[in-house]
């Protein structure tokens, strides 16, 4: 076991005196002085119609407003995997909340005033607001240009329908599979749809400046992919990626919320419009609930085939996705949960439908979890129920089953290296799974909960970090990268891996938030990536520069290469015990020589890490000969809840989380990881929920309708535990796992549920009202 | 018609003609540039912009800017002594009590009228004085941990 000074210890975070102080600069709190002019948007009120008309005269007459413009402003498409959504409706709309228009004024009051005297005419078009509805033979064509649309070589569109992606696995022979079960059975699982709710809104503002170049300053997950899709989109405006630059502050929570482009798109273009002036666009809590990115509502059949033994022969699952109006992103949700909906399982037969269906419904896309959360609720339940109808003990039945190392995945490839036997075995071992808990109140019940997780990084295969590194005076350092600080930690494990191999201690390291035109190329923050990907090109670059450091010192002072070594920030040799020399006296200055010139000067590390060995290239209709994935982190979790009979409240007396993180680099950020994730993802099962009504209209978005848990709603313990199975090409072998939290806390619920009264719930969230609901359904 | 007002912000007398419809928050962020409270609702619901008025706890989005004329306000950084962090805050840096920051400002301020009138509060009596902030990154328990913390180690 190497002996690490900074890696696996509780570093403070290098941010936390900028939070606690009120120093954090959050894109709101960034000043642009008085020519700044804000925007307001004009939204559609109506799910689905043609656009006939915009009149604007009397929103024009208003004091102070400077421009309106439309969809005829902008005939640009942008979009991450797929190209379906203009940067404001043009012949129609799609969801209620969309944006037609907008009108930039001097003052916010005047903007917003004018856009509610914008009239916009429509005709109604049909409305399809669920699956089944979307799929229907005959249903109406929410994007009639689909075949026509650009879109990722991984994606399968169906013109003429709604479908947007048809992501298909088919591994084995499942039709053999059933035939081999002594127990086959089927059941179909719903999970609604669910707001991110970071508590900083969205929120940008762009300068297109007379020198023809366009600077974004956004709340944002992911600055080089906006600048990307702001390059992209305004393309046709004479802009290439030269003169666009992005600049992002710190990020008051993401949750997958802040990746990609959402509503940013619109301050870049109208920019564009207003020349040489600052234009902000900030949303209102409302408008964050029902025009960003909303976590996609699924229906999920689930059909599986097991053995008596317990051995499962065959699984066979049709995902239907509310993926909503526009899919840029949302698509890819469905395809990553497709790939890997057979849950951490080693399963011979597999058949896999994952659907992305379009609706009038605002967009879907990533939320922490990425469709894992969304599957992984039907499976774990489902496979509960396996082991109940074959009375087998469902920790062991998951065992049994439990995916290991070198087993042949969904798609093809090989499981990466994880401990998931450990992880279910210690998690059993704290909730004491062998030991029924009774309550003594009548009017409670207590139940115990088992599920297991896995989630991998859904990324292109060419998906890159990049990292520089340069030293300052003193010896201290600094880290440029592109990755985004959204509260996980990121920044202070950066400073440990640097800190670790160049021996300078995380508190003299700072690590700066991203500008595109100064930091380096930096794919996106999502897909609980960052720690192992750009944790990598941090390792690497804090290797070059130790390199160039020994380089320096055999050029300029002759020492045996071979013998030195960093120690306490000072160069050594294991050839001379007396001689060091401080980092802080050459890495900028140089060394001097008798001569009195200097060699070296100063130092700048860089490291890249691109995983070479994805790839996203499959048969469309098996999904099998890629490497789409790059690997697992897998876990397993437990629950013991009481549930008030009279009341149909759920209390989480004790739920434990065990995650194979290849490495604890930092177990304390790791532990913020389990309780934040963890408690956001009991809020999907307990009682989050979005409401549309029968014309599409979200009908809850705001935090008194929409209730996100308080310090009053958290369970009494929650104990994480860390596995470490190295990961091989992780810094210090670790992996991700900041998504994976909240990713089993809805099967463990229901499987507690089930435990305690029998009772088992297939929609989430599992509510109060649910639970008496099937309470007195018992009774009858 | 605006109205000129008096008011002690963070121990410094000011003199402002807000707007009559000016929040209490619009004026600190936009007219004299305090940012630490934050806008996250516009309608009190998440505590992100939580100030002291005379020692309570409030939500500055929900005041107007007219009303503290007379009155002590005092936001994050007027609870911050010679500039320097208080033992509340520092304890907020040992536990990790913060994630992206942005709710922290205003539970900071929460907790600090909290410990104002109830120096030693048990773990229900901090996460009743939380409740009226969201947070969504932590799970509230490195915050609640920070403030059990301190409050003991004061005892």
């Amino acid at each position: 076991m190497a002996d690490y000074k900074f890696i696996g210890q509780p570093v403070l975070r290098v941010d936390g005196e900028a939070k606690i102080s009120g120093a954090a600069q959050f894109v709101d709190d960034l000043e642009f002085g008085p020519n700044l002019l804000y925007a307001a948007i004009v939204e559609s009120t109506r799910a689905h119609a043609r656009i006939d008309g915009i009149d604007t005269a009397k929103a024009a007459a208003v004091p102070g407003v400077v421009k309106i413009v439309s969809g005829r402003d902008f005939p640009f498409k942008f979009g991450l995997y797929m190209h379906d959504r203009f940067v404001f409706a043009q012949d129609r709309v799609r969801f209620v909340g969309e944006q037609v228009a907008a009108v930039i004024a001097r003052e916010p009051a005047a903007a917003l005033r004018a856009a509610g005297l914008v009239k916009v005419r429509y005709s109604d078009l049909p409305l399809v607001l669920n699956t089944e509805d979307a799929l229907r033979s005959g249903a109406p064509l929410i994007h009639p240009g689909l075949g026509e649309y650009e879109h990722v070589p991984w994606f399968f569109p169906r013109a003429g329908t709604n479908i947007a992606h048809f992501r298909k696995i088919r591994k084995g022979d499942v039709d053999k599979g059933f035939a081999e079960a002594d127990l086959v059975f089927a059941e179909t699982y719903t999970v609604p749809r669910y707001a991110h709710c970071a508590i900083e809104p969205h929120g940008a503002i762009g300068l297109f400046d007379h020198a023809g170049r366009l600077t974004v300053w956004t709340a944002s997950q992911s600055p080089f992919t906006q600048r990307h899709l702001f390059s992209e989109a305004l393309a046709p405006l004479g802009l290439s990626h030269h003169n666009v630059r992005v600049i992002t502050p710190f990020v008051g929570g993401g949750f997958g919320g802040k990746a990609g482009v959402s509503m940013e798109i619109l301050a870049a273009a109208l920019a564009t419009s207003v020349k040489g002036c600052p234009v902000k666009i900030l949303w209102s809590r409302a408008q964050e609930f029902y025009n960003t990115y909303q976590r996609q509502g699924v229906k999920a059949t689930v059909k599986l085939g097991v053995k008596k033994d317990g051995t499962i022969t065959a699984l066979e699952e049709t995902l239907h996705w509310d993926a909503g109006a526009y899919v840029e992103y949302g698509a890819n949700v469905v395809n990553a949960a497709g790939l890997s909906a057979t849950g951490p399982y080693r399963i011979a037969n597999v058949k896999i439908d994952s659907v992305c269906v379009y609706t009038n419904l605002p967009p879907g896309g990533p939320y922490r979890g990425f469709g894992y959360s969304e599957f992984i609720f039907g499976l774990e339940s489902h496979m509960n129920e396996a082991a109940k109808k074959l009375g087998i003990d469902a920790v062991a039945f998951r065992r049994k089953n439990a995916i290991r190392p070198g087993d042949t995945l969904a798609y093809g490839a090989a499981m990466n290296p994880s401990g998931l036997v450990e992880c279910i075995d210690r998690v059993a071992a704290e909730i004491e799974w062998d030991k029924k808990s009774k309550s003594v109140d009548p009017d409670k019940a207590i139940g115990k909960g088992f599920a297991l997780f896995w989630k991998a990084p859904a990324m292109p295969p060419n998906a890159a970090s990049t990292v520089f590194l340069k030293f300052n005076e003193d010896g201290s350092l600094n880290i440029l990268a592109s990755a985004m600080e959204i509260g996980q930690g990121y920044q202070t494990v950066m400073a440990q891996i640097a800190a670790e191999i160049l021996t300078v201690p995380p508190a003299k390291i700072r690590v700066e938030t991203p500008d595109t035109d100064r930091n380096p190329y930096e794919w996106q923050t999502v897909a609980s990536h960052i720690t192992w990907g750009c944790g990598k090109a941090v390792e690497r670059a804090a290797i070059d520069a130790r390199e160039q450091i020994f380089d320096l010192i055999v050029r300029a002072l002759g020492k045996e290469r071979e013998a030195l070594y960093l120690e306490a920030e000072q160069v050594k040799s294991r050839r001379e015990p007396g001689w060091a020399l401080p980092l802080k006296d050459f890495v900028i200055a140089g060394i001097v020589q008798p001569d009195g010139t200097y060699r070296g000067g100063p130092i700048v590390g860089r490291g890249m890490f691109m995983p070479e060995f994805a790839s996203a290239s499959s048969d469309p209709e098996t999904g099998q000969g890629g490497h789409p994935n790059v690997h697992y982190t897998v876990g397993a979790s437990g629950a013991i809840i009481e549930i008030d009979k009279q009341t149909g409240k759920i209390k989480v007396l004790k739920a434990v989380l065990a995650v194979d993180v290849g490495k604890a680099l930092n177990p304390d950020l790791l532990k913020g990881q389990v309780t934040g994730g963890f408690l956001q993802g009991l809020a999907t099962v307990l009682y989050e929920d979005m409401r549309f009504d029968d014309k599409g209209r979200l009908l809850n978005a705001n935090f008194s309708d929409y209730k996100i848990p308080t310090a009053m709603d958290i369970p009494q313990e929650v104990v994480p535990i860390f596995i470490e199975t190295p990961q091989p090409d992780g810094p210090f072998g670790a992996r991700g796992m900041g998504e994976h939290t909240m990713i089993p806390a809805a099967p463990i619920i229901a499987n507690a549920v089930e435990d305690a009264l029998g009772v088992r719930i297939t929609s989430m969230p599992i509510s109060a009202e649910k639970i008496i609901e099937a309470l007195s359904g018992n009774r009858q | 018609m605006n109205q000129r007002i008096e008011f002690v912000l963070n121990s410094e007398k000011r003199s402002v003609e807000p707007r009559a419809n000016q929040t209490l928050l619009e004026m600190l962020r936009d007219t004299l540039g305090v940012k630490s409270p934050k806008c996250g609702c516009d309608r009190g619901d998440c505590g992100s912009c939580t100030v002291m008025i005379d020692g309570r706890a409030v939500r500055s989005c929900l005041v107007l800017a007219v009303e503290v004329d007379g009155h002590e306000v005092k936001t994050l950084e007027g609870l911050m002594p010679g500039g320097k962090f208080s033992a509340l805050q520092k304890s907020f840096l040992a536990h990790n009590s913060f994630q992206c920051g942005f709710c922290t400002p205003g539970v900071i301020v929460a907790v600090s009228e909290l410990l104002e009138k109830n120096p030693h509060p048990d773990r229900n009596e901090i996460k009743e004085a939380l409740s009226g902030n969201l947070c969504r990154c932590t799970g509230y328990t490195p915050i609640i941990e920070a403030v059990v913390a301190h409050a003991g180690r004061e005892e």
